[in-house]
């Protein structure tokens, strides 16, 4: 996958819809992320920090035991194993030690299930920057452990408390926060969103991800995966895997939304966040509330790239109920060991409903995060359920 | 339709007063379209029309509390427009809305410039539509009459700025400060630089807006710029129950303020 436009666009989507007060500060943050990206010593830090810090590369597991009830290979690129328990870890040491070399003290970011929130949180520390990250307020609720892992880390958690107090919200707030403290202060954006350059500078920090998955699924099987999927949110962690086989045509390329947020699936094109792209939003252009199971993927919008991969039809989109990802997430524990995060299970519940028509095929899923931080929210479900 | 630019041109070069644009949340009450009209008998010089949008990133909890109010009413772009057809003619002085880009965008660019021409709307803000962005909405809108301002801030670099001027139509919207929109103790250290910045660049009118909370700021202000725009602290006593015409005293004295 190449770079957008001068414009930021992929294909008729992205772009920079943004306050004129930021305009110049995209400008500037476009300007020395192509400058560092190109500089040998800039790319030989960030991948020491991936190696050294975050754990990288993560391992690609073979699953023996789901693989053979499901009738399919299964290999989980393994980001759960990441330092900070996802993928996220890529984006936020990337852009952090962006915003050093551009001599910026303070991060800001934005968090749902709190992933990011963490993740940036601790480059924040390791790096010696301040941060402040804003958080929904019903999502601090959801995801209480990870608001203290994030001031344990030395960070400011702010609630977003308007509109439906989520991601969404909390995107918002950032976005303010930004145009009120531009001058020392960095967004981490947290996905393949927002205004250019934020959907291709992310998407680069993740490339890793299928980049690895490639040699490592050659190294392992012989050959490439029939199937590549992800779960998709704003979807970082999905175009970072995709981006290591997207030019490889045989591979089939699956994002999997949640019913409650599906953009691409149930959304038509849009302007939110900085970005033009597939939205969920009512016939005057309110942008409506997504609702799902986990906090990550509550996002109405979807990142730019998405939607044109989507257009020229080289990925697919697909989406789950809360039901099958439940049903996933238990799945995947008792058969591998493995907790995933609701996130990801998304992932495996549309292999799992799929697996007749996978049947035999090799599938490299892109298991992004851990559950460990959803298994109290999980726990109450079940219990409830059983209660009935 | 008047045009907005040649108006507002006229009042400063002609009858010699500085410019006053106060601001109505659409769709906020019953009496809405009453505020509008009784802003004009305060002698505002155009006025600013809200329509609500779910995800204002420009504006701070004023202005984002009229915007839900207004959103749980029922209020839709349409309604809005409709409610203002020929209230500009009426009133004789332009009125221009104020939204974020997805509303236009959702309605289509053409269908959403016709209604506004229909209507007798004379212009457009759209804060997330900067000068990059602006070119097929601004060309669509012109050729209906519809004029799109355009705003400059503080970060543009010297070299920006003659471009946003030139490319903007009915006025140059300038930015007073590093932030959203919202009440300020006291009139940002930027906002008489930023106005200076812009009109040696430009002859178009020069409106400083976002922050201007008080009549004395809004006399600073109007040292060097052509006029204000002030809409949370207005829509702040509108929200804490002042009635229309309580809001339209205030901005009264603003207006005899600016007068000197």
């Amino acid at each position: 996958m190449g770079a957008p436009t001068a414009e930021g666009r992929f294909g008729r989507f992205g772009g920079r819809f943004v306050p004129e007060t930021l305009v110049p500060a995209c400008q500037q943050l476009e300007a020395a992320f192509i400058d560092a990206w190109a500089d040998p010593t800039f790319r030989h830090d960030y991948e020491e920090l991936l190696r050294t810090y975050a754990n990288r590369p993560s391992l690609l597991s073979e699953c023996g035991r789901l693989s053979e009830r499901l009738g399919l290979r299964l290999l989980l690129k393994r980001e759960d194993l990441n330092h900070t328990g996802s993928h996220k870890i890529n984006n936020v040491l990337g852009q952090a030690l962006l915003a050093k070399r551009m001599g910026k003290t303070k991060l800001i970011a934005e968090t749902g299930a709190g992933q990011h929130g963490v993740a940036s949180a601790t480059a924040a520390a390791l790096l010696g920057m301040e941060c402040v990250v804003y958080m929904g307020e019903v999502d601090m609720a959801r995801q209480a452990l990870n608001v203290f892992r994030m001031r344990l880390l030395g960070s400011e958690v702010r609630p977003a408390m308007s509109g439906s107090r989520t991601l969404k919200d909390a995107v918002n707030e950032a976005m303010r926060a930004w145009v009120s403290d531009i001058g020392d202060t960095h967004y981490l954006l947290g996905s393949v969103m927002g205004p250019h350059p934020y959907p291709w500078m992310v998407r680069e920090f993740h490339r890793v991800i299928g980049d690895e998955a490639r040699e490592q699924c050659r190294a392992q099987t012989g050959g490439d995966p029939d199937v590549v999927v992800a779960c998709v949110g704003g979807g970082s962690n999905a175009i970072g895997i995709f981006s290591g086989f997207a030019e490889l045509p045989q591979v089939r390329l699956v994002g999997v939304e949640p019913a409650g947020g599906a953009a691409v699936g149930r959304g038509v094109p849009g302007v939110v966040h900085g970005m033009l792209s597939y939205l969920m939003q009512d016939e005057f252009g309110q942008v409506q509330e997504a609702e799902s199971i986990s906090a990550g993927l509550d996002y109405p919008g979807v990142g730019p790239e998405h939607s044109h991969l989507a257009d020229i039809g080289r990925a697919q989109y697909f989406a789950v109920t809360d039901d099958e990802v439940l049903d996933a997430f238990e799945l995947l524990a008792r058969t591998e060991g493995i907790i995933p995060a609701l996130e990801s299970a998304h992932a495996l519940a549309w292999v799992s409903r799929e697996r007749a028509s996978l049947r035999g095929q090799t599938v490299v899923l892109n298991l992004s995060g851990r559950g460990d931080k959803d298994v109290a929210q999980v726990q109450a479900i079940l219990d409830g359920r059983s209660a009935q | 339709m008047i045009d907005l630019e040649a108006h507002l041109r006229h009042r400063r070069d002609v009858e010699g007063r500085k410019l006053f644009v106060p601001y109505v949340s659409g769709g906020l009450d019953d009496d809405w379209v009453d505020l509008v009209r009784a802003f004009a008998d305060a002698g505002a010089d155009a006025i600013e029309i809200g329509i609500p949008f779910s995800d204002p990133v420009m504006d701070g909890p004023t202005i984002q509390e009229a915007s839900v109010r207004a959103l749980e009413r029922g209020t839709t772009p349409g309604i809005v427009i409709t409610e203002l057809r020929g209230v500009a003619d009426e009133i004789g002085i332009p009125l221009i809305v104020m939204t974020y880009y997805n509303i236009v965008f959702r309605a289509g660019h053409e269908r959403f410039a016709r209604e506004l021409a229909e209507a007798g709307i004379s212009g457009t803000i759209l804060p997330d539509l900067p000068l990059e962005e602006s070119g097929p909405w601004a060309a669509v809108a012109e050729s209906a009459g519809v004029a799109n301002i355009l705003l400059a801030a503080p970060t543009a670099p010297d070299e920006r700025l003659p471009r946003i001027c030139e490319a903007a139509r009915g006025f140059v919207y300038a930015v007073s400060l590093l932030g959203v929109t919202g009440e300020r103790q006291s009139l940002a250290n930027t906002a008489v630089g930023m106005a200076t910045r812009l009109k040696a660049v430009t002859d178009r009118p020069v409106l400083i807006g976002i922050g201007i909370s008080t009549a004395e700021q809004a006399v600073e202000a109007c040292t060097v710029a052509d006029g204000v725009i002030m809409a949370s602290a207005l829509m702040r006593l509108r929200l804490n129950g002042a009635s229309v015409q309580e809001v339209a005293d205030a901005a009264r004295r603003v207006r005899k303020a600016i007068d000197g």
